[in-house]
This record gives structure tokens, C-alpha cells and sequence, in this order.
């Protein structure tokens, strides 16, 4: 089936009920976005389809078809999305595991909230964070929100 | 006389009319508190018709996992809204259920708490039902795609306790007895 991946029309070949993570992981060789706990719980696995997020372990590729996917490397060239670069500023990841996700969710919780509430923040980032870096992740988005990212 | 007689025989075939009708309301209260109320206040069903500010989950009806909210058209928060995790079909690889246009039900299509007689008249209420007849009412609860997923969950959840075609055959019958509610 033929699917838009960050801006490039790709050709995969899976089942219809695929994890859509795997596809992007496995098929497409991009391995930002990650697995993990495979039941939409966690937000690892967050990447956009037609600019909306998605927790991409429980979505089925067949539903991406013909739709745009945009997962953490296609967010923005050189890393130079203003969360990206309110990440960087604030310092934000630890191991890193989570990021691609929280990131995406940022990214999209901007794009729908350019200037979001605490509670906007609390509500969209459901994210989680084992390293616990959720004071810097809210810090980072109203950094991005305010236009402040470096 | 026979005016004294066509009276009396007026009048019996009136109180005969009305106890049928009575009996035919009771008969459809009793559809509708057997048959139709069961779906409606099963976790399947009232675990999206909450009066809270979140849906619920699982057959204990627990807060919805992660705070997840109801947001301000009931299709959750801006960046994380339903559709975020729960897709048109269920996922048997995540385990997330899913059915088309996967929403809250309107706070003023919450039933949380109601007894059965008040759920019955919320029912039919257009201001409390999505402003339905009680014909759209009978066709949105035997055809809409998200209502019939109550019928297949998915995973180990519980469905709705009474079988679909029963269900619409209730309905049917309770409408056409003249969707009479319990007391």
C-alpha cells in the first residue's frame, strides 16, 4: 500500500492491521518514533497522520493509506521546529526514550493551542516520562509557545 | 332505553379501550425496564453517557486511564483527542477498542446516576437525545456503528447483556406500545 511519509510517497507491504509503528520502524527504517508498551498508554509511539497525533501502535497502517504521516525526523529539517529548539533550550530529555512522543505531542498541542493553559497542557501531554521530566517539558512548551525557543 | 343502552355500551367499549391502552403502556414500561434499560446502564453503553468531565472505562467504570478528559465537544482535549488511540475498528494487536466517530455522549446525553424511570424519559426527550423522534432515537440505537460496537467490544470486555436483534425488537415494541416509561 502506498503511503506519504514525511513529504515522500513510500510503497510498503504489511498487513492490514499492522501497528503502523512497526511499518515506520521496520519498513520505512525510521526508528525515532519508538515502541513502548504497545496499548497506547504511554505516547512513545506518537507520530502525526494529517497533522493530527496518533499513538501509532494502535494505529492500523491500513488506516494510513493514502494519508500523510509525519513521524519525528520529517517534523522539521536540522531540528528546527520551535519545540525542537525549546527542547534544546530547556534541556529537556534525560535518556530520551519518550522524547520523539512528547515532542509530537507538543508539536500538535501547539498547532491546535498556540498559547496554551497549564490545563491545555495537562490535558494534551499524557505523555509519560519515567525519568519525570514534565516540570521542563510544560517549561519547554511555554517557551515554544512564546516564540522563545533559543 | 336504548339511548340508556347505547350508553352503557359506549362506555364499556370506552373503559375497554382504556384499560387496553393501559395495559398496553404497562406492557411497554415493562419492554422498556426488561430489555432496553439493561444496555443502556451497562458499562458499555454508560461508560461514554458519564455527567463527568471524562469518560470511564472497564466494567468497574474507573476514570478513563491517563485523565484523559471529555474536552469541549466531547471528542477529548485538543492534541489528545479520542481518535489519538481509539481508531474505527478494534485493534487486536494494542487491545484498544474502537468504532467509528469515537466520542463522549453530550453531558445532556449523560445517564450516570438515573433511575430507571427518569432514564426512560431522558430518553425521549429531544433535549436530552440529540433532539430526536422517538423514530431517529430507534434508528441511531440499532444502527449507528459506534452504539453497536457495545455489541462487539472487543477483548475481554463485557458486551451489552441482551442481544442486538432483541434489543431492536424491544424497541420496536416499546415505541409501538407507546413508549410508555416505568413508574
Amino acid at each position: 500500500m502506498k503511503l506519504f511519509v514525511n513529504g515522500a510517497a513510500r510503497t510498503v507491504e504489511a498487513a492490514a492491521g499492522t501497528p503502523l509503528l512497526w511499518v515506520v520502524r521496520e519498513s520505512l527504517g525510521l526508528t525515532g518514533t519508538k515502541f513502548g508498551c504497545g496499548i497506547a498508554a504511554c505516547g512513545a509511539c506518537t507520530l502525526h497522520v494529517d497533522g493530527a497525533p496518533v499513538r501509532s501502535c494502535a494505529y492500523p497502517v491500513e488506516a494510513a493509506a493514502g494519508r500523510r504521516v509525519t513521524t519525528i525526523e520529517g517534523l522539521a529539517p536540522n531540528r528546527s521546529h520551535p519545540v525542537q529548539r525549546a527542547w534544546i533550550a530547556e534541556q529537556v530529555p534525560q535518556c530520551g526514550y519518550c522524547q520523539s512522543g512528547m515532542i509530537m505531542s507538543a508539536a500538535a498541542l501547539l498547532k491546535a493551542r498556540p498559547q496554551p493553559t497549564d490545563a491545555d497542557i495537562d490535558a494534551a501531554m499524557t505523555n509519560i516520562c519515567r525519568c519525570g521530566t514534565y516540570d521542563r517539558v510544560r517549561k519547554a512548551i511555554k517557551r515554544a509557545a512564546q516564540g522563545g525557543a533559543t | 332505553m336504548i339511548r340508556a343502552i347505547m350508553t352503557v355500551a359506549l362506555a364499556a367499549m370506552t373503559l375497554t379501550a382504556v384499560t387496553e391502552a393501559a395495559a398496553q403502556g404497562q406492557s411497554g414500561a415493562l419492554v422498556f425496564a426488561e430489555k432496553i434499560a439493561p444496555v443502556l446502564t451497562h458499562p458499555r453503553c454508560l461508560n461514554c453517557h458519564t455527567i463527568t468531565t471524562f469518560p470511564r472505562q472497564g466494567d468497574e467504570r474507573r476514570r478513563h486511564d491517563f485523565l484523559v478528559v471529555r474536552g469541549p465537544r466531547d471528542n477529548g482535549a485538543p492534541a489528545m483527542q479520542c481518535v489519538t488511540c481509539h481508531q474505527a475498528n478494534n485493534h487486536t494487536a494494542s487491545g484498544v477498542p474502537g468504532a467509528p466517530h469515537w466520542q463522549l455522549a453530550p453531558l445532556s446525553m449523560g445517564w450516570e446516576g438515573l433511575g430507571i424511570s427518569t432514564l426512560c424519559k431522558a430518553l425521549k426527550d429531544p433535549r436530552k437525545n440529540g433532539n430526536r423522534d422517538l423514530a431517529k432515537l430507534v434508528q441511531h440505537m440499532t444502527n449507528d456503528p459506534l452504539v453497536l460496537w457495545g455489541w462487539a467490544p472487543g477483548g475481554d470486555r463485557t458486551p451489552v447483556p441482551i442481544a442486538h436483534a432483541d434489543f431492536s425488537r424491544a424497541l420496536g415494541e416499546w415505541v409501538n406500545s407507546g413508549a410508555a416509561c416505568p413508574d
